[in-house]
């Protein structure tokens, strides 16, 4: 059964590393539905937070391909319930309409949005939370219409105590050793 | 520590640091920097100057294969990079360790589309280990370094590193050579895990009707001798695909034997009789297991493999043993109780009997028609007592030779395996020439494969290499007219060649030649190639529509395997 499933990669810090992780993807016709790429808590180690919905068999595959790169550290792979995640999404609207509409402010004030920047011409609203949750907010408001909207890649942490990487690089300074 | 040398310099040290000792390449504009430091090292290093990229990397692929060190392979940028690519797929298909180097456009016009500019990282990506663009001439020992690291270690794969002509002609101020042996990101090889070794023990002590699976791995992780420890010790019969040919002699008494499409008939049937399968260093590519869902369903599974992502990729195992096949076969050796199988091995005889009387006998001894490949390969075989390395282009004579073919010693099949790569035999035998240069080389091509690659008889001349080609010529693209006749109802659509006077071509080459179409002129023509000193072609006149078998169809079960076109449902 096809699910989401939420894979980090943690790499050295190389060019040309996103192409060769995202031709592992696309040479299976996996679609990406979201990627970041940011720094992890290790100094000088990427992380990358793709998320897929596929089936665990086909995840799992492909974790394997991953992991076999030779400049990526350690890839995982969760359900989303076992990450805290979550997206930002931003909103332009016209602020005439705003303004002359009870109800489109009413949906803003309770939306838990915070509101960035107003201008004479248009105000830019901010959430972050999960894609739901961003993709209702824009489903109201996109009945009174929407200049433009984005939504960020998946931000996402695990549940454990510490970044499992720490261990990993642990036990991987192990198994260099004794290779030697 | 050496001083103030060039980008260019530095590479070809760097090679000589490695112990390379043979470079197959082509110049060209990006990369005439390194080839000027190379015209130095003439005494120290032996540039092969191919007709053809392609050529140049399917004879690094060949050395690459029979010495077990790194082809090294050098291009120009743009076309000459492009060249490569064929042979590189070929070899990430089929882990041959190589390293290849092109030139590049300076770094300032690196995105330009500057003249032969071509993205060659981006283009080699899917089909290398690993790859790297130097654009700083300071980095290039620590690459290089890293490059045959890679390259050699673990499961091996070819490494490409593209170095932009700034780089080949910059200054390093200091030259010092580091070997590389340990990469942060990067576990070459996994501890074995010994629970899993008892885990198997147990299986293997318990199996009524096993058999082993030799792959490739046996010979890149020189685990022959394990091998065969392990198999007398525990009596299993043993079966190998095809880049797993002459790991075990084909005269051993436990080797039944090829697998798959065109393997033989004992192995391929009772991989669903057995009740356990051990796999060694193989992937269960789909040319051995045919159809997934009904290969030995009955069967336990232990899988001794370096690549962790081959682990449960098509068949799901019991017992995975991760780790280099020579260090878990000799630990299951240590401790599998001893153990005879007669009664089961006796039911592989039965079947290569029946695929004797039905097939084997027939091609191999026939009385009748036209030559045939399987007469020509038994032939070239007993006259090279076994001994000799034998290149294969792809196609029917490839099977063929595989099937017929006997070795006495491991690293004797050159093959394009994975990829199947029509013109790799000529460059690869020339490779394997030079890897080996006492042993003999004898080469099977088709008359389409020949004319793929053929201007690599000129390298072959240059160099005086005593390679015997053996062109077995039946005037059509064979195997795909095997396919057309039985799956299309012979509508041999654009398979029938027109054929151009291939002893004219090749004693345009300089090479020595001869065409053979007569039965009983076959054995002496044979034995006077073999008895040239130099490098000879000989051009057999096959039988025109001889077709391979047995045959596992595509997608079919293994045990559905077609003895002859006759009986296509003959079952056990
Ligand atoms: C580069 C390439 N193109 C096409 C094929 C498909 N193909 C596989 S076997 C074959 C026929 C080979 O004919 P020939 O070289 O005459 O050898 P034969 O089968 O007759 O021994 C073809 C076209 C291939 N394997 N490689």
């Amino acid at each position: 059964m096809k699910q989401e499933y939420i894979i980090t990669i943690f790499s050295e810090n190389n060019i040309g590393l996103l192409n060769r992780i995202t031709i592992n993807f696309t040479r299976r016709k996996i679609n990406i539905e979201s990627l970041t790429v940011s720094q992890s808590a290790i100094s000088g180690i990427s992380k990358f937070i793709i998320v897929v919905n596929e089936t665990e068999e086909r995840v799992k595959r492909l974790v394997a391909q991953l992991d076999k790169i030779v400049d990526v550290l350690k890839t995982f792979y969760h359900t989303s319930e076992n990450m805290i995640f979550a997206e930002i999404a931003m909103y332009k609207i016209s602020t005439e309409l705003i303004y002359g509409n009870d109800e489109l402010g009413e949906i803003v004030r309770n939306s838990g949005a915070q509101i960035d920047e107003i201008t004479k011409d248009f105000i830019i609203i901010e959430k972050s939370g999960l894609k739901k949750e961003t993709q209702d907010l824009f489903n109201k408001l996109n009945k009174f219409g929407v200049m433009q909207f984005v939504r960020s890649g998946r931000v996402a942490v695990t549940r454990d105590r510490i970044e499992r990487l720490s261990e990993f690089l642990k036990t991987r300074d192990n198994e260099l050793e004794k290779l030697n | 520590m050496l001083k103030n040398i060039t980008g260019s310099k530095a590479v070809i040290l760097s090679l000589l640091e490695e112990g390379v000792d043979t470079i197959f390449g082509y110049p060209g504009g990006a990369i005439i920097p390194i080839y000027d430091a190379l015209y130095d090292f003439k005494e120290k290093v032996n540039h092969i100057l191919a007709r053809h990229e392609q050529g140049a990397i399917h004879a690094a692929e060949g050395y690459a294969k029979v010495t077990g060190k790194a082809g090294v392979c050098f291009a120009t940028s743009g076309p000459g990079a492009t060249n490569l690519i064929t042979g590189i797929a070929d070899a990430m298909m089929d882990s041959v360790p190589m390293v290849c180097i092109t030139g590049q456009v300076a770094s300032p016009s690196l995105g330009t589309d500057a003249f032969q500019e071509s993205d060659v990282v981006g283009i080699s990506m899917p089909v290398t280990k690993w790859n790297y663009q130097i654009t700083n001439g300071d980095e290039i020992p620590g690459i290089i370094a890293k490059a045959f690291y890679i390259a050699q270690s673990g499961r091996p794969g070819p490494v490409l590193l593209d170095i932009s002509k700034d780089a080949q002609t910059h200054i390093l101020k200091e030259f010092e050579y580091k070997k590389c042996h340990q990469i942060r990101s990067y576990l070459p090889e996994h501890q074995i895990n010994n629970k899993r070794i008892d885990d198997a023990v147990k299986l293997i002590n318990e199996a009524k009707r096993p058999l082993l699976l030799v792959g490739q791995g046996v010979i890149i992780s020189h685990a022959e001798k394990e091998l065969k420890d392990f198999l007398e010790k525990t009596g299993i019969p043993a079966a190998w695909t095809l880049l797993g040919l002459s790991a075990l002699p084909s005269d051993h008494p436990l080797n039944f034997g090829m697998l798959g499409m065109h393997g033989n008939y004992g192995p391929n049937i009772l991989t669903n009789k057995t009740d356990l399968l051990i796999a060694v260093g193989m992937r269960f590519d789909d040319r051995v297991t045919g159809q997934v869902s009904s290969y030995a369903p009955q069967a336990k599974k232990i899988h001794l493999e370096i690549d962790p992502s081959e682990i449960n990729k098509i068949i799901k195992v019991d017992v995975p043993i991760l780790g280099d096949a020579k260090k878990s076969l000799s630990l299951l050796t240590e401790k599998v109780k001893p153990n005879k199988h007669t009664k089961w091995l006796e039911k592989f005889r039965q079947c290569d009997k029946t695929e004797y009387d039905t097939v084997i006998s027939k091609d191999i001894h026939p009385e009748k028609g036209k030559i045939t490949m399987g007469e020509t390969v038994r032939i070239v075989s007993e006259k090279t007592h076994q001994e000799a390395i034998m290149v294969t282009d792809v196609g029917q004579q490839q099977m063929i030779a595989a099937r017929y073919s006997k070795f006495n010693n491991s690293r004797s099949c050159v093959t394009s395996g994975g990829l199947g790569t029509m013109g790799y035999g000529i460059p690869a035998a020339l490779g394997a020439q030079l890897a080996a240069p006492d042993r003999t080389v004898v080469a099977f091509i088709g008359d389409g494969g020949f004319q793929m690659t053929l201007q690599e008889l000129g390298t072959i001349v240059e160099h005086k290499l005593p390679v015997k080609i053996i062109l077995l010529n039946n005037d059509f693209l064979g195997m795909v007219r095997q396919w057309q006749e039985l799956f299309f109802e012979k509508r041999y659509s654009f398979t029938e060649l027109q054929n151009p006077d291939f002893v004219m071509i090749s004693e345009g080459f300089g090479m020595k030649s001869s065409r053979v179409s007569k039965r009983e002129n076959l054995e002496s023509s044979i034995q006077k190639m073999i008895d040239y000193p130099g490098p000879y072609m000989l051009e057999v006149k096959v039988e025109q529509e001889e077709d391979v078998f047995p045959m596992v169809p595509s997608g079919a079960c293994v045990s559905e395997i077609m003895l002859t076109k006759e009986n296509k449902d003959l079952k056990n």
